[in-house]
């Protein structure tokens, strides 16, 4: 029944009320700024700093990666032909010698989901990265300037993600070696598009606000309105997204590598080894071979994305922060 | 307010059109928006201007063209002799720092994610003046004399309430030490008791500075409270000007004559004393406007020349030269009009 | 007689993650049938989350006092008795037309859907009654009007169809949250006049929430003063302007540009946090009268010049020639600018 605004709103314009009444954030109390405000909620949402601890310690696994196989004391590439695999030829499950087990050349897999670690973050955060910059500069040019260049641009993005993934992937692949650097691009060449996306719209919101005409009227460049007054306010929205394109970038990375065009031995990387798993139904032999690369691969992922939803919870938490939590 | 007579801004015939997408989803004519359509207007050093019309007239779209914030189609802008009608970015800039802008919404108008002594410095850093010390003590020297805290420098909009930041909005519209500030609409979102904080702010600084503004506004008792002369825009054009006094006192134009019959009066006896001039429809649509007067649709007083011939902004009625009016029958001393009754509308709004 | 609405102690608080949110504190009021009170405040006032908690709106509050309306408790009602309430004994109408109807159906259905969900009609009676609302309320065009969709109608001619909504069952009281101030003067003028026209014609009692005190001069009768959740001032129309107790209300007053009124005299300071109020008097830090005693004390509501409707909730002197008498403490208030 059309009779007013809901009730949410009714609650939300009391606490815009009060938060317009509230003045500079009373004398007595020190203010917070909305950054300090984030951080506070961030820290109550125990599953997003869960997350960050799971995602520290494999950094940190992935840092220093030579220094825990010393430890474990097997290498990750060397073939344990007499100790890791059984007189018959199939790999060792996990035990005192080999924590994770052996894969089909007596490769210790502890060693190599570590050394795999280092693979997945490598490229989950270069792509990511590279992706943001790209996608960055060219979402801000084509909502800053609209027009001709936007339609250009956003039509560019439109082909782009006309592009099948695997299939690019794989014509990508065969066309130069499989590589990291490979993985890396192929990931970039999808990855920057809906960052742009996501730019271009931010910037759009904020292109009419007054404090940009107010910039405009001061004699502001458009790069220094764009370095000022624009990318403050993306840091958010792709903060956010990025946090949540490295799991995507990890995962891609691993299918790749699973195919066979990303990652190749003696090298490890997760995908890779899930991939060699499944060749020739080694896994009904080796469930350890598929159990501890899928486990971490599956741990980081979804550290990745519930730190990314907490982040992005923090950040913007709408209107259910007026109800009583 | 002292003022000279010295011309700081001249407008003269400035005209801005907007083309209308033929998309348009209220199916009016697709062709443009003649949000300003003919202005003259001078500024003299010293003197506050009121600006005053409803939505739809144009003030808003005027004072950016002021600005150089937008192009004009024709007309021309000189300031202070010069002039800088359609000039180039570049060539702007030199004129940038002499008129600035304080806009309405507190809210909008701040960039939400810097610190406030950037958003008032943004002037100075722009135009590269002074080293960064010297910079930061001009800008809490302005924050101090916006009566503002000095050491609130490194805090966020959110931090201030709306009075606050519409202050923090006049520090940033003095850095560059202006001759003109045009006011749009500087007070509408405020509660009222800040209101009055902000106004007497603005008075005082046009006092100590010997500040110019163009005060835009919809709300008639600030604008007379503010202005030394007003002017009342219809539909892109100005329907009449004069000073304050005449204005109020002797209003010409039928429009003008409803509009301070129909804003509200905090005092009952005058508003029980008063009648209230009921205007037919709501304001039209500046993508059609009516040919001859615009506002004869609407008026009491409209008779068959009126939708034919354009009336001239001239004095009418004895009256002396700053006051004038477009109106072939402008209202005397006492007259009063005929009001229409509310379920009559004689031209339904063009939505 | 006794009043249509009366309300008693009526208390609204929101929990949030920043502290409780006393948005309306121990407000009592009355109307009477077929006269109009205009309930005047700022931001934080809580003049509009008082009428919503009225009608049930103010969802995620804690609401509780007592609010008779002919003699039923508003506040103690359940559900299906308040959607009885709502819409055909007590409208409202909002500032803002445009998020109050739903944009995706005609102006027309959703009338037609208000009224059906109150009366047993068909929907072409229904329909056609809206029409003749539409007339009354001043819409031309009315029969044709009625199938279109809010985006087609202006500013203005949105606030009348939300009247007419609100008119559709003859409600015995219309509370009318900001109507015009989204609106140009003109329009603005039409409305209040057409909402003064309905309320002779139809007896009804309006409750008119504006922080204009121009509007609150053109319609009321009676006018409650609110600040920080609290009604520091009540009176007749005519005492507010003239013969104001409150510092608040004088503050207000003086605040407001008025022609032949030289430089205006804000009220320093801001309006307070409803989470963090100052101690006693929520006024007081801004008050230019304060006394000791407004620091430590909550003002409860006294009778100005012993008169049955005029209270004011203020230490004051409220009898003789008060006036005069509080220059005495007059002072330079806590907050300055």
């Amino acid at each position: 029944m059309s009779i007013g605004p809901s009730a949410e709103t009714a609650a939300m314009e009391v606490e815009i009320e009060a938060g317009m009444a509230a003045g500079p954030f009373p004398k007595r109390i020190e203010g917070r700024t909305p950054m300090q405000l984030a951080w506070a909620r961030l820290r109550r949402d125990r599953v997003a700093m869960l997350s960050l601890v799971i995602i520290a310690l494999l950094v940190l696994t992935a840092i220093f990666a030579p220094v825990i196989v010393h430890v474990s004391g097997h290498d990750p590439f060397y073939q344990n032909r007499d100790t890791g695999l059984s007189p018959a030829g199939i790999p060792v499950g996990p035990g005192t010698r080999f924590w994770f087990g052996t894969d089909e050349l007596g490769r210790d897999i502890f060693a190599r989901v570590v050394y795999g670690a280092r693979i997945s973050l490598l490229v989950g955060v270069v792509a990511t990265g590279l992706s943001v910059i790209i996608g960055l500069t060219i979402g801000v040019i084509a909502g800053y300037y609209g027009g001709k260049v936007d339609l250009v641009l956003s039509r560019f993005i439109d082909i782009i993600l006309g592009f099948p993934f695997l299939i690019t992937a794989i014509a990508l692949v065969s066309v130069f070696q499989p590589s990291v650097l490979i993985i890396i691009g192929v990931l970039v060449f999808f990855g920057w598009t809906t960052i742009a996306r996501i730019a271009r719209g931010q910037v759009l919101s904020v292109k009419e606000k007054e404090y940009m005409e107010a910039a405009r009227s001061l004699g502001a460049s458009d790069l220094r309105i764009m370095r000022v007054d624009v990318l403050p306010n993306l840091l958010a929205p792709i903060t956010v997204y990025a946090t949540l394109l490295i799991p995507a970038n990890i995962v891609g990375e691993a299918t790749l590598s699973f195919l066979g065009l990303g990652v190749i031995p003696p090298a490890s990387s997760w995908g890779q080894m899930l991939g060699a798993a499944s060749e020739g139904g080694l896994y009904k032999l080796a469930w350890w071979y598929v159990l501890f690369p899928g486990l971490f691969l599956f741990l980081t992922t979804l550290s990745f994305n519930l730190f990314g939803d907490g982040l992005r919870d923090a950040l913007d938490p709408g209107s259910d922060r007026a109800m009583a939590k | 307010m002292s003022q000279s007579s010295e011309v700081l801004m001249r407008v003269t015939g400035a005209v801005k059109h907007f083309p209308v997408r033929a998309n348009s989803l209220f199916g009016g004519a697709s062709g443009e928006v003649r949000a300003v359509d003919g202005v003259d207007l001078e500024l003299r050093s010293g003197e506050t201007l009121g600006l005053v019309g409803e939505s739809g007239c144009g003030k808003s779209t005027l004072a950016r063209c002021l600005l150089g914030l937008q192009p004009l189609d024709s007309g021309t802008i000189e300031f202070e002799g010069e002039n800088i009608t359609n000039l180039s970015r570049a060539k702007m800039r030199p004129y940038r720092g002499r008129m600035q802008m304080v806009f309405q919404d507190p809210y909008g108008s701040l960039n939400p994610r810097r610190r406030v002594g950037s958003i008032i410095g943004d002037p100075l850093s722009i135009n590269k003046t002074g080293t960064d010390a010297e910079r930061k003590t001009k800008v809490q020297d302005l924050m101090d004399l916006v009566g503002l805290n000095p050491e609130h420098y490194n805090r966020v909009p959110a931090e201030f309430s709306g009075g606050q930041r519409q202050r923090i909005g006049v520090a940033r519209a003095l850095a560059l030490n202006p001759k003109l500030i045009i006011c749009d609409e500087p007070v509408s979102a405020l509660d009222v008791s800040i209101q009055a904080q902000v106004l007497n702010l603005l008075a005082k600084l046009q006092d100590e500075l010997g500040l110019t503004y163009l005060f835009i506004s919809h709300n008639l008792t600030v604008v007379e409270h503010v202005s030394n002369r007003v002017a009342v825009m219809y539909l892109g054009k100005i329907a009449e000007q004069g000073t304050t006094e005449q204005l109020y006192r002797s209003p010409r134009h039928p429009y003008t004559n409803a509009l301070l019959s129909a804003a509200p009066v905090a005092d009952p006896r005058s508003a029980d004393a008063r009648t209230r001039i009921l205007l037919a429809g709501d304001p039209p649509s500046p993508t059609n406007p009516p040919p001859g007067c615009r506002f004869h649709p609407r008026c009491p007083k409209a008779q068959a020349n009126c939708s034919v011939d354009p009336p001239a902004l001239i004095p009418r009625l004895e009256d002396p030269p700053e006051h004038v009016a477009a109106c072939h029958y402008p209202v005397r001393q006492g007259e009063v009009l005929a009001s229409a009754a509310i379920a009559t509308i004689v031209e339904e709004g063009a939505a | 007689m006794t009043a249509l609405l009366e309300v008693e102690g009526l208390t609204v608080s929101f929990g949030t993650a920043d502290g409780v949110v006393k948005a309306v504190q121990n407000a009592s009021f009355s109307v009477d049938a077929g006269r109009t009170l205009g309930v005047v405040g700022e931001s934080g006032s809580g003049k509009s989350v008082s009428m919503q908690a009225l009608l049930g709106l103010a969802r995620g509050g804690k609401v509780s006092g007592q609010a008779l309306f002919r003699g039923d408790d508003l506040i103690t009602m359940g559900p299906e008795q308040m959607r009885k309430v709502r819409g055909a004994q007590i409208a409202m109408v909002f500032q803002d037309p445009l998020s109050s109807l739903h944009p995706h159906y005609r102006v027309g259905d959703q009338v037609v859907e208000a009224i059906r969900t109150h009366e047993s009609m068909s929907k072409k009676q229904a329909l056609s009654r809206t029409a003749d609302l539409f007339g009354m309320v001043g819409i031309p065009q009315p029969k044709a009007r009625v199938h279109d969709f809010p985006h087609q109608f202006s500013g203005g001619m949105r606030q009348r169809v939300m009247i007419a909504m609100a008119m559709s069952l003859n409600p015995a009281l219309l509370i009318a949250d900001e109507p015009t101030t989204a609106l140009d003067v003109t329009v603005q003028a039409q409305i209040l006049e057409l909402i003064a026209k309905l309320q002779q014609e139809l007896g009804m009692a309006v409750i008119m929430i504006t922080h204009d005190l121009g509007v609150v001069a053109d319609i009321a009768d009676e006018v409650m003063v609110m600040y920080a959740g609290r009604p520091v001032e009540v009176s007749a129309r005519d005492t507010i302007y003239y013969r104001a107790h409150h510092p608040y209300t004088e503050g207000l007053l003086e605040s407001i540009p008025v022609p032949g009124r030289g430089t205006l005299r804000p009220i320093p300071g801001q309006p307070p946090s409803v989470i963090n109020l100052p101690p006693g008097c929520s006024y007081n830090p801004r008050c230019r009268y304060a006394m000791d005693r407004c620091r430590t004390e909550l003002p409860t509501q006294v009778h100005v010049d012993a008169e049955p409707g005029h209270l004011s909730a203020c230490f004051l002197p409220t009898t003789g020639d008060w006036q005069e008498l509080r220059h005495k403490v007059e002072h330079q208030p806590e907050e300055s600018l």
